[in-house]
């Protein structure tokens, strides 16, 4: 077995044993990235000599017998919309293609205190504005299990960097399920904690109420392990909640008997593509053999779900993209004469295509006239929609549900920008009740990888994890790696 | 001649006295090296995200409750959206829909006439950072420097019913406004500084009329005069043009406080589509009954409560009474002075007199007045005791203002205490009415006046220093 | 509800964005599809529904009143496009 296909808790052993090195794996990782990176485009910037730097170090503390967490000495990939400190966060956007953050986000600071390696930063559709990672400027990434097929998005560089092994874990951010879909289209673990869970402190915003960082994993267990770094309540993160953490490993038990899965009728229903339905009800028997109970449940505003994300998600990237004005940092038309056109000009030219699209978008339902009839009836319907979940969680204790109606779709599918949308109807309401999600790998369809995504209860991660956790040791689809098949056209 | 009614609403904007920003931990200090008192927060970097000062809030209440207001148990913050290089993240995070403060008001007198200006709303919000052009002004500069140090300090604006009727009017409720914003120690309202800032609605319509005319608002009223002064020229602009059948046009307007005119700001049709909503980086605050009665409880004495004590303690007018109120520091350098005075009334009339008019002369306020008030009780005490003479103790108040020292010591050091010693006054009664038998014959023959000319006299004699009150009084005697 | 190229220039202009001509109908085209599509919000009675502007049921959470360090001054201009006198420099402001 290769080293970058193993897991960081397997990893982490060698390390102790000293059977390993930590620069021997941080070298075996970059040497893995020049052997498929100019295939898979997973890194928009890598940063080697800090990386090594720091696997020394932690070296050093192994030998001199000094204990390490889990992650220490552990290469791991951040999604480009994640301020690091001296190191170009990009968003992958032209707008930010030169900046060099002077912060190192809350999350980044404690796997800082952890002492874990950042291989460097992963491709992501530009602002995280969409779920195909073919919005980039720093071009598209493609899915390792087919070179011709999208790795989703947007946090596609975090997912497809751990299918190719090109990271032992990643961070992603998800507002409408751009972890847990891109971790189902390439086969990973991917979970969106509970709101408030992780500081959003250096999660460069898309849309404030929804943005939450998470780990993209090869197992649950890594999963746990990298929640357990990054959840906590942040002084700088108002919206961060100042709730214990519990020891999200001590969840990894298998068993499921008594526990309560709802299936949501409404995601079962027209739109999913029958082969993953049937993997996807695979996954529920196998959980009643494992001693679940399975309950239907109805989560009746779900039809209404994605349209209320693309009227509240934009509104608020309107407001919190308005700061990219060529002023302070970032993109700058030099030939402008005024202020106000110099401005205008820098964020035509710094956005791309969908980034200015739902900037006008959001702009519009906010602006006078308007703002009732979309802005504010879309926030009262996600009222309605965190009470649809609120109620199912009355007869059960998680629910079950395709991560995605489909499996990677082919790059450049000509599709409508509508028609990408609708895609996310699965994973968008999870955001707007700020509940935690899972996604894991359930099965197969013509080879391409298909996700179940497991819905907790508010700040009930562990049970998810849980269930997650004994699907996984029961079944192994997590233990098939990626071919790096297909056609590359480049 | 249609006569028309003046209607004018203010909007006051004023710097909280925080230690911090508003929203992150850089120091709200003034003056300092551009671009020095930031973080990632006020720069507006990608990725960083505010939370609340507690301060903030705490002096929002404090306002408030001096101001009369129904303060909201419920408040959350919303973003207001618009374009400008002094504005970091390019929206403001402001209050619109949730203010924290509701219906007050203050009470103002102009003229003698008690008047109501009611308090529509105040709400919390942060400041922009600063533009400076190159070329010294904004129309003539090729390009400009922005400057985030005030960028995210905070404010509380303070919006005015439309209650106004004359620019004294506006004044009075300025002053008042800010009397009560230094009484409770939330801002310093330094207007040079733009620590107090005003907007003012101005509009006209005509007697009788129901409903307003359509109003311009005049921004960067930097000082009372020109607070005074806009409102004088907008009346006569709005005024001219609705005689000549026109239209005032509702827009922004800026003071030119060198020509002594108001301009037009070319008002885009976009101006005012903010397109407000909910800040969700900032969590609702929501206040209880413990926490504003605390706050009302620490609430210090007000200017109208200091007016009353004031009058009755010491016996002092109304009108005196109400200008040394109206400045925080005047008033404790009254307070302070009677602590030693033997008569108050005498500390307020050298305040309202000659110390009011050096300062005023010298273009400096009484914090930075270099007599200390324990030194002008003394010279009131002197003038009482009879050591002094009003007309000697002007001299010695001369002598303080140019080092200040004890009016005892400058007293002796001039020769200047007053001849209060029975025989030496009488010396000169004898002396003065040998020298002038013509007088003293006016006088028995009933010339009452005669006897003024002789006090002149013997004042004359004793180069001022005789207690005139002991000559007049022996001098009678005398003459009896 | 539908929007014209007169609306979408408009929304263009408080974004402070550009909408080249030739791709002013395509754009317009494809805000209607979305807004048609927003149309089925209009069948839902929200009447007595509070909106969400918060997920999470959280109040109160204050910072004291503290100065702390922040950023030097050669961080806050060292992603700077421009630089005047220690300040951001910005072409002349008004038109």
């Amino acid at each position: 077995m290769k080293l970058y296909e193993l897991t960081a808790h397997e990893l982490h052993d060698k390390l102790v044993s000293k059977e390993l090195s930590s620069v021997e794996l941080t070298n075996a990782l970059y040497e893995r990235i020049g052997e498929v990176e100019d295939k898979v485009n997973a890194y928009v910037t890598l940063d080697k000599e800090n990386a090594l730097a720091q696997a020394a170090k932690v070296d050093a503390k192994i030998a001199k017998g000094e204990s390490i967490s889990v992650l220490a000495g552990i290469p791991g990939g951040i999604k480009d919309n994640i301020s690091t400190k001296g190191l170009r966060t990009t968003c992958s956007s032209k707008m930010l293609g030169n900046f060099i953050p002077i912060y190192d986000a809350h999350v980044i600071e404690r796997l800082r205190a952890d002492e874990t390696i950042f291989l460097g930063k992963t491709n992501m559709d530009e602002f995280a504005m969409g779920s195909t990672t073919e919005s980039s400027y720093f071009g598209i990434t493609r899915n390792p299990w087919n070179l011709e097929r999208v790795p989703g998005g947007s946090s596609g560089g975090s997912a497809a960097a751990i299918a190719a092994g090109e990271a032992i874990w990643t961070l992603g951010s998800d507002t409408g399920g751009s972890i847990r879909q891109p971790a189902s289209f390439n086969g990973c673990v991917g979970i969106k904690p509970t709101y408030g869970r992780v500081s959003r402190y250096g999660c460069v915003a898309f849309a404030s109420s929804l943005d939450q960082i998470g780990p993209i994993t090869k197992d649950v267990t890594d999963a746990a392990i990298v929640l357990n770094s990054i959840c906590g309540k942040d002084e700088k993160d108002a919206t961060s909640l100042p709730v214990e953490v519990p020891d999200f490993t001590k969840a990894l038990v298998q068993d499921v008997k008594g526990l309560r899965i709802g299936l949501p009728k409404e995601y079962f229903g027209e739109g999913i593509d029958p082969r993953v339905k049937e993997q996807v009800e695979k996954a529920v028997k196998k959980y009643e053999e494992l001693g679940a109970e399975i309950v239907e449940v109805s989560l009746p505003h779900t039809e209404y779900a994605v349209i209320t994300y693309y009227i509240i998600a934009p509104a608020e990237a309107s407001a919190n993209l308005a700061r990219y004005d060529g002023v302070r940092y970032g993109y700058r038309n030099l030939e402008a004469k005024s202020a106000a056109e110099m401005v205008t000009l820098s964020r035509t030219e710094g956005f791309g295509a969908e980034v200015r699209r739902r900037i006008m978008l959001g702009t519009y339902v906010l602006s006078s006239g308007y703002y009732d009839a979309y802005y504010n009836k879309a926030m009262k319907v996600r009222t309605l929609i965190r009470r649809d979940f609120e109620e199912a969680f009355q007869k059960c204790d998680l629910l079950l549900t395709p991560t995605s109606p489909v499996v990677a779709y082919p790059i450049d599918g000509k599709m409508d920008p509508l028609s990408i949308y609708m895609l996310d109807v699965t994973t968008i309401p999870v955001n707007m009740a700020g509940l935690p999600g899972i996604s894991i790998p359930c099965g197969f369809v013509d080879g391409l990888p298909v996700g179940m995504q497991l819905v907790g209860k508010v700040l009930d991660e562990a049970t998810i994890l849980r269930a997650a956790y004994t699907f996984e040791q029961a079944t192994g689809y997590h233990k098939v790696f990626a071919p790096l098949g297909g056609k590359h056209n480049d | 001649m249609t006569k028309y009614i003046t209607v004018i609403g203010l909007e006051v904007h004023a710097e909280l006295k925080t230690k911090s920003k508003a929203f992150c931990s850089c120091s709200t200090e003034f003056g300092g090296a551009p671009n020095t008192h930031i973080c990632p927060v006020c720069l507006g970097m990608p990725g960083a995200l505010p939370v609340l000062n507690e301060q903030v809030v705490e002096f929002a209440i404090r306002a408030g409750l001096a101001l009369n207001c129904e303060i909201k148990f419920f408040n959350k913050f919303d973003r207001k959206n618009y374009f400008y290089p002094d504005l970091s993240k390019n929206y403001q995070i402001s209050q619109f829909d949730k203010p924290i403060c509701l219906a007050g008001h203050i009470d103002i007198n102009v003229d003698g006439e008690e008047k109501r200006i009611g308090i529509t709303r105040i709400h919390m919000e942060e400041d922009a950072g600063k533009l400076v052009h190159s070329g010294g002004s904004i129309s003539t500069s090729d390009f400009s420097a922005v400057d985030y140090n005030r960028a995210g300090v905070p404010l509380i604006e303070i919006v005015s019913e439309p209650d106004m009727r004359s620019a004294e009017e506006a004044r009075a409720y300025l002053e008042n406004l800010k009397a009560i914003l230094e009484y409770t120690d939330v801002c310093d309202c330094k207007m040079q500084e733009g620590s107090l800032r005003c907007d003012a609605n101005i509009s006209l319509m005509p007697e009788g009329a129901t409903e307003f005319g359509t109003r311009a608002e005049v921004k960067n009223l930097n000082s009372f005069r020109a607070l005074v002064r806009a409102i004088e020229y907008e009346v006569e602009r709005q005024k001219e043009i609705l005689e000549k059948g026109g239209q005032v046009v509702q827009e922004t307007r800026t003071w030119d406080d060198a020509n002594g005119k108001t301009l037009s700001m070319r008002s885009k049709e976009e101006a005012h589509d903010y397109r407000y909503f909910s800040e969700p980086d900032l969590v609702p605050v929501e206040l209880d009954d413990a926490w504003v009665e605390r706050i009302r409880a620490e609430l210090p004495e007000l200017p109208a409560e200091r007016q009353a004590r004031l009058m009755e303690e010491f016996g002092l007018s109304k009108y005196d009474a109400s200008i040394i109120v109206a400045s925080k520091a005047m008033a404790e350098y009254f307070d302070e002075a009677v602590k030693t005075a033997q008569d108050a009334k005498g500390v307020a009339n050298w305040l309202l007199g000659d110390v009011s008019a050096y300062l005023n002369n010298a273009g400096i306020t009484i914090s930075e007045f270099k007599v200390t008030p324990a030194h002008l009780a003394e010279l009131v005490n002197l003038t009482k005791e009879g050591v002094l003479s009003s007309k000697l103790a002007k001299k010695v108040f001369a002598e303080m203002l140019k080092e200040d020292r004890a009016p005892k010591a400058l007293v002796k050091e001039l020769g200047l205490e007053q001849v209060s010693d029975e025989d030496a006054i009488m010396k000169l009664v004898e002396e003065t009415i040998a020298e002038n038998p013509q007088s003293v014959a006016d006088f028995k023959a009933g010339k009452e006046r005669a006897i003024g000319f002789l006090v002149g006299q013997i004042m004359k004699k004793s180069k001022g220093k005789a207690n005139p009150t002991m000559v007049q009084a022996m001098l009678k005697d005398k003459l009896q | 509800m539908k929007v014209t190229t007169q609306d979408v220039k408009y929304i263009a202009q408080l974004s402070r964005l550009n909408v080249p001509e030739a791709d002013l109908l395509e754009a317009t085209e494809q805000f209607n599809q979305i807004l048609s599509y927003a149309d089925i919000l209009q069948k839902l009675d929200t009447t007595g529904i509070e909106p969400t502007p918060y997920v999470l049921p959280i109040t109160n959470a204050l910072r004291k009143d503290l100065v702390k360090e922040g950023a030097t001054h050669e961080e806050a201009l060292l992603n700077a496009p421009a630089v005047h006198n220690d300040g951001f420099k910005v072409p002349r402001v008004v038109e």
